[in-house]
């Protein structure tokens, strides 16, 4: 996971609201090891293709955040809309995205247990937008996210949005997770 | 000004006084309960952390429960279960319900109740976003993660955020007798959405709370979640009392919401003005009363999970379907070991209920949360293709109970029982008052 304050620029993947962890990865594929390397890359193998076809790489749809036969993304930005990531507490969730290629998440609202694994974990940033950009933004689109300046540059549209800033979360996201968080605080000393 | 109950909790667990919405805090946990599939990435995250060797903080406040894929061939999923037996064995933890033991409960949140570990006051965390079901004995109780609980599995604490309440009083002496705790909170769900209650607390208060059992407030705070909320809570009151003074010695301080304590928002119902509701697919929050659809075609039934697999769902669909023939598939999968032995003792009309569904020739499952979030392929009960369901689980989201070209539509064991005789959905009321208990 990238640092807070580096710009993330990249290719963005869109989606529709009300995207659950099933979407995100379907319960079928939690049995595997995240420690194994190479079981460990079906979780990006797998990562959004619980999505219907026809909701997926949106406005056209029809296509794949992984392509068949391959575990990275091409797509390094994920674009939804409300409510991002609602349903189960799967950390596979976040980790699937991260383990996929994807840095970063704008969304106009998250929720709140996957925003807190993705946070927590040091798995992919969660950005909320003030504008629903899942109707603005098109798959493919070049973004740049600037958390200092809190803007998306929309390369491809030239436009620009605005995002919030992270809050009381900016300092566990710029420690890398809770552990790096925790160890920077005095709060737990081992390892 | 006055504290909620959550509020109250929260405050009590991090050493304060008070509390305010919005603010956060490190809290001490009383209990960390995981899972087949999230116990093992947690485990090792603990281990990745502090240390191969590390001991967790506490073995008497860590329960491990078995439940998600467990009557599987899968080779990964048996492995995971071969993690916890590992790690309990290596921890020596004394609260391991072991998949093949004596001691192997099925669903971890009517598994939690029903040892003990639900009391009032306390502070819960567990690796399933339907944590939140313990907030009916008045705990404080809610899903994360596998990092935050290698966290608590080694410093026995966590952030959160103090969430604000929204309040749902409900005003009634009784439930109706067509009426189910799963029409309730589909009516609630379907009113403030499926991102209504995202970072909040709801709250259930009111005489209609009052006359419910424990399981009809079980059902309510298990889907507080799909509203996307961050706890639901019932006050703690004799019945409570009595449900766990049952199964736990260990002692506990119920704790109560201030008169004067401030809300998000109250909302108010009348038991008596609601009716039998149902979730289209292939959202919670996609209401429609039962009567609406009445007719839609349906290629199986499903009554189980922690939602809709408690004793109480079993006896509601028992009665309905007590000398009916059924037209679709049916499956029933009690949620915990000790509830499939009550369908053995529990009678209906004079007969057992397991007689009665297995005369029907409903399918009966293994406890354990099977069908209910797909899994494995060889799941009992699992969506492969393009069924129609009606369902008294949880959750309806593209794919949830297996293939991505099913659809799931979620109602009450009443309403589902009704729709498995007609093999469509069928309003529960045109069958109630024809049996005897």
């Amino acid at each position: 996971m990238s640092k807070q304050n580096e710009p993330i620029k990249g290719k963005a993947f869109v989606l529709g609201r009300n995207i659950d962890t099933d979407q995100i990865i379907p319960a079928e594929h939690l049995v595997y090891s995240l420690d194994d390397p190479e079981e460990r890359k079906f979780y990006g193998r797998y990562a959004l293709s619980g999505v219907p076809d026809e909701q997926s790489g949106l406005p056209e749809g029809g296509i794949p955040l992984v392509e068949e036969d391959k575990f990275e993304s091409e797509f390094n930005i994920i674009v939804g809309g409300p409510n991002f990531g609602c349903g189960s507490s799967r950390e596979h969730a976040p980790a699937s995205l991260d383990i996929a290629g994807v840095e970063a998440i704008i969304a106009p609202t998250f929720a709140r247990i996957f925003y807190r694994n993705s946070v927590d974990g040091g798995f992919v940033v969660p950005y909320e937008s003030i504008e629903d950009l899942s109707q603005k933004v098109q798959t493919g689109d070049e973004l740049e996210i600037d958390i200092e300046q809190r803007t998306v540059r929309n390369l491809t549209q030239d436009e620009e949005y605005e995002i919030r800033p992270l809050g009381s979360v900016a300092d566990i996201v710029n420690a890398g997770g809770i552990f790096e968080y925790a160890r920077k605080e005095g709060m737990i000393t081992c390892q | 000004m006055g504290m909620t109950l959550t509020e109250k909790i929260i405050a009590k667990h991090s050493g304060k006084t008070s509390v305010e919405p919005g603010e956060s805090v490190w809290v001490d946990a009383d209990v960390l309960m995981t899972h087949d599939v999230c116990g093992p990435p947690t485990i090792s995250i603990f281990k990745e952390q502090f240390g191969e060797d590390a001991r967790v903080w506490d073995k008497d406040k860590l329960v491990i429960i078995p439940d998600h894929y467990i009557f599987t061939e899968d080779k990964y999923a048996n492995r995971n279960v071969d993690i916890l037996r590992a790690f309990a064995a290596d921890q020596d933890l004394p609260h391991f319900y072991d998949v093949g033991s004596e001691d192997y409960k099925g669903v971890c949140h009517i598994a939690l109740p029903e040892e003990g570990f639900t009391r009032p006051g306390e502070m819960l965390f567990g690796t399933d976003s339907h944590t939140c079901t313990a907030g009916a004995f008045g705990q404080f109780a809610t899903g994360i993660g596998n990092t935050d609980a290698a966290f608590i599995m080694g410093a026995g604490k966590l952030w959160v955020k103090v969430p604000e309440t929204m309040r749902f009083v409900f005003y009634g002496d009784s439930m109706p007798p067509y009426l189910m705790a799963k029409d309730i909170i589909l009516q609630i769900i379907g009113d403030i959405g499926v991102d209504g209650a995202t970072y909040r607390t709801m709250e259930f208060a009111g005489p209609g709370i009052s006359a419910m059992t424990m399981e009809d407030r079980m059902t309510l705070t298990n889907m507080v979640i799909e509203a996307g909320g961050k706890n639901g809570v019932v006050e703690p009151d004799i019945k409570t009392e009595t449900y766990v003074r049952e199964r736990t010695d260990k002692y506990f301080e119920p704790v109560f919401s201030d008169t004067d304590a401030d809300y998000h928002s109250v909302y108010r119902y009348n038991l008596e003005d609601m009716v039998p509701m149902v979730a289209k697919p292939h959202s919670p929050d996609n209401k429609a009363t039962a009567i609406e659809l009445e007719g839609t075609k349906l290629d199986r039934a499903y009554i189980g999970s922690c939602t809709g697999g408690k004793l109480s769902d079993f006896v509601a669909a028992a009665e309905i379907i007590a000398g009916n023939d059924l037209k679709i598939d049916t499956y029933v999968v009690p949620a915990t070991t000790e509830i499939a032995d009550k369908l053995e003792t529990t009678r209906v009309n004079g007969k057992p209920l397991i007689d009665i569904f297995k005369d029907a020739g409903c399918k009966i499952g293994q406890a354990s949360c099977a069908a209910c979030l797909g899994g494995p392929s060889d799941t009992f009960g699992r969506l492969n293709n393009d069924e129609v369901c009606i369902s008294t689980t949880n959750r309806n989201y593209p794919g949830r109970m297996g293939s991505k070209q099913s659809q799931v539509y979620l109602a009450s064991p009443y309403t589902v029982a009704a729709s498995a005789i007609s093999g469509s959905i069928t309003d529960p009321r045109a069958f109630i008052h024809q049996t005897v208990i």
